[in-house]
């Protein structure tokens, strides 16, 4: 059977360089970065190159770079870290309601530890207006939490804006950009954030690895205690061929950026113009020009998601309903909910791409799903009594 | 072809998993899977707080949950796995709370003793499951019971016999079956022992061979039904309305009083509250006098009774009757009875010999020889 695989936005395929770059740090050059020795030495100089690529990716310096181990973990020491730092008695954080429970559930344990939190509200579009948030900003607010591209949308935030008014207001600016860094081009000046979490495994990179961009400056408290790797910011001993990984996707982003983003985005339109056209009551959810290449997330009415993702990986096409993180839960998508489409949000399918996706998968794909969502209605009743009509 | 297997994470349904992956090869052409594995994600063991305590005496391990419990979902993958087939977990937890969790606790407080799996094969199992196994692309469901379905060439109608193990036989949870399901579902079990099954499992090293079976019903692991629904009506907002009422002997004296009838089943004769120089039993509940009536041993024995909702699986004609065998409870054995089809979906009974606690809520099946003629939910107990 051909497999297709279209769920890039839960992960990616581990890009042939980066395996290749990585392979010397779990062999011959297996050295504790903090080793004195030669061995320590290699391992130390390959984490620096991975900080220059990544820092070259994100148009910041080297030092501004701290390694973790992975996405939720950056959110994590963001929001918890900015917190703790701050000096005054009170403390606010802003957010908004489509945030990855990365940072949702953060607030939320914030909260509980007395820490005020506003959860900006998000329209169909699934974006929020900047002036909302400036609008939420309290003499206490310490921290303005918004990601870049939503997980299961796509949609992109208006972080220039939304960091205009965070520099304004003098508060501190985090973006979950987990979605977005290897698929649209990041500057850390123009999007005027202070703070960026990303994950290797969403760019090409391996699993169990990230970052987090920290501006100079920037009073952050760590998460966790042990040592003085990564500046004081981060203790442990570094995932060398991880972080070598995930340096050598930055790098292949920083090179493929461009190309990759022209390519993914003309096969998600053809699947996307392809299953409107071809399969009837579907409808694209969120805003359609303002999102990264590679995510399109479609209603498809008289649909339960669930039975459809099962139907189409069992003909070998993987695509997702959400976030892979909440599979297995009843409640239906927390973003959907919140930008208004709760009506949808078990019917809603996410299709994301990647670098090594192909235009035959798109036809593939394009052959079996109008036939998987024809089988489905058929057997649902609420389809049967309004099929007559189309 | 290609079917849907309910695996629970049990050593049955694992079994039932490998005879079926032993039996059928993918189809060639298509490149579907012969055989999918499925788990129905049923009931949140976390959601009532109050429930995952330890009861008193009970081993972590059985506290932690049978059904549904992170460990048994754990253990249906593995064993999926391990059969190299590819698993789903699908969620009915819904479905589930309003067709059988949602009646199970209003039957309690309505004074009966309802058996939650039969609600549970007949409106999620065999209705659910099918629609999302037909959904996906099966053709054909499976599942861990020990009975048989055999088809009857001459009518083409489908015959549900006992499991070949009588210690284990599983039909009488399975009258409800109508026959669209019985020709879309399989039982690979049905010929074997329980016995049989434990080895088949230890040859082939699955890794539930040594799991031990679940005894009670699945959402209620400790077995404490009383907290159960005091724990579920909590979480609804709602108080249990346990309306106190009268306990009564069989000639009407007021004996005491008790705390509600869900604290009572027919045949108790525990924790009544009160003690007595000859022993006592519960021989009825009164849900509309919220009375609960004792007397002795004998009077416990009756012989008429009312079924309502009767699913015949061989058909019996409105006003017929036919000599049976029939079972009123999971380890009753099956006793002689002349059984007559009412209007509405009702049956009369009438036992050969009067019966030991004939208990409202529970299910009367009636059998012919090994053959389920049909059943009901027994409604009321006539004399």
């Amino acid at each position: 059977m051909r497999r297709v695989y279209l769920d890039n936005n839960a992960t990616t395929a581990v890009a042939p360089e980066v395996f290749e770059a990585m392979t010397p740090y779990l062999l011959e050059d297996f050295g504790n970065a903090s080793s004195i020795h030669w061995y320590g030495q290699r391992a130390k100089a390959a984490i620096e190159v991975s900080r220059e690529q990544l820092a070259r990716l994100l148009s910041a310096r080297p030092s501004e770079v701290v390694f973790t181990s992975g996405g939720t973990e950056s959110d994590n020491a963001a929001l918890v870290g900015i917190v703790e730092a701050a000096r005054s008695e009170k403390k606010h954080v802003i957010t908004t309601t489509i945030e990855h429970n990365a940072v949702l559930h953060t607030a939320k344990a914030l909260e509980k530890r007395g820490v005020r939190v506003t959860y900006v509200s998000v329209g169909a579009s699934g974006i929020v207006n900047p002036k909302d948030v400036e609008k939420a900003i309290e003499p206490d607010t310490v921290l303005i939490s918004v990601m870049h591209s939503n997980n299961e949308l796509g949609t992109l935030q208006p972080l220039e804006e939304i960091g205009r008014i965070a520099r304004e207001h003098d508060v501190y600016f985090h973006t979950d950009a987990v979605q977005s860094v290897g698929k649209v081009p990041i500057n850390v000046e123009k999007l005027g954030v202070d703070l960026l979490s990303l994950s290797a495994h969403k760019l090409h990179g391996p699993k169990g690895v990230g970052a987090l961009y920290i501006r100079r400056g920037t009073a952050l408290h760590p998460l966790l205690y042990g040592g003085h790797h990564e500046r004081d910011h981060r203790p442990g001993t570094e995932n060398v061929p991880g972080i070598v990984g995930l340096g050598k996707a930055a790098e292949l982003a920083s090179e493929h950026g461009t190309n990759d983003a022209l390519q993914i985005g003309a096969l998600r339109n053809r699947l996307e113009e392809g299953i409107l056209k071809s399969v009837p009551l579907t409808s694209v959810i969120g805003d359609r020009s303002r999102r990264v290449p590679g995510t399109t997330n479609i209603s498809f009415e008289y649909i339960e998601g669930e039975g459809f993702l099962i139907a189409m990986d069992l003909r070998g096409i993987a695509c997702s309903t959400g976030a892979a993180c909440s599979s297995g839960s009843l409640e239906p998508s927390h973003v959907l909910t919140a930008i208004g489409r709760r009506e949808q949000a078990r019917s809603s399918i996410r299709f994301s791409l990647g670098r090594f996706n192909t235009a035959e998968d798109i036809d593939v794909t394009l052959e079996i799903l109008p036939r998987v969502v024809e089988q489905l209605r058929s057997l649902s009743p609420h389809y049967k009594k309004i099929a007559v009509t189309i | 072809m290609t079917i849907a297997i309910a695996m629970s994470g049990g050593v049955d349904s694992s079994m039932a998993a490998a005879l079926l992956a032993e039996n059928n090869s993918s189809g060639a052409s298509s490149g579907s899977p012969a055989v999918v594995g499925m788990t129905m994600q049923l009931w949140d063991q976390r959601r009532l707080p109050a429930m995952m305590d330890l009861e008193e005496g009970a081993a972590p391990a059985r506290a932690s949950g049978r059904c549904c419990s992170l460990d048994d979902v754990y253990d249906a993958r593995r064993v999926a796995n391990f059969l190299g087939l590819p698993y789903y977990v699908v969620n009915f937890e819904e479905q589930f709370e309003r067709d059988v969790v949602r009646p199970f606790v209003e039957s309690y407080l309505a004074g009966e003793t309802p058996i939650p799996c039969s609600h549970c094969n007949t409106e999620i199992k065999f209705a659910q499951f099918i629609e999302t196994a037909l959904k996906i692309g099966a053709d054909r469901v499976a599942t861990g019971h020990y009975a048989r379905i055999r088809r009857d060439e001459e009518s083409g109608r489908y015959r549900l016999l006992a499991g070949r193990d009588p210690s284990k036989d599983q039909s009488y949870f399975l009258f409800g079956l109508t026959q669209d399901q019985l020709a879309r579902t399989m039982f690979p079990l049905g010929e074997f022992t329980k016995e049989e099954v434990r080895t088949m499992a230890r040859q082939r090293k699955l890794p539930v061979a040594e799991k031990p079976d679940s005894q009670e019903i699945c959402f209620v692991p400790t077995g404490n039904y009383r907290r159960f629904i005091d724990a579920y009506l909590s979480e609804q907002g709602k108080r249990p309305k346990s309306e106190g009422g009268e306990i009564v002997s069989t000639d009407g004296r007021v004996l005491a009083q008790h705390e509600g009838l869900e604290n009572y089943t027919v045949g108790q004769r525990k924790g009544l509250g009160f003690a007595t120089g000859t022993p006592l039993y519960v021989i009825g509940i009164d849900s509309i006098k919220h009375r609960v009536t004792v007397g002795s041993n004998q009077d416990l024995l009756k012989s008429r009774l009312r079924v309502r909702d009767v699913n015949w699986v061989r058909p019996l004609d409105e006003g017929k009757s036919m000599t049976s065998q029939v079972k009123i409870r999971n380890k009753h054995l099956p006793a002689p009875a002349r059984v007559e089809a009412g209007e509405n979906a009702e049956a009369q009974v009438e036992f050969a010999s009067p019966q030991r606690a004939i208990t409202p809520g529970q299910a009367a099946v009636f059998y012919d020889g090994e053959e389920v003629i049909g059943g009901g939910w027994i409604s009321e107990v006539l004399g």
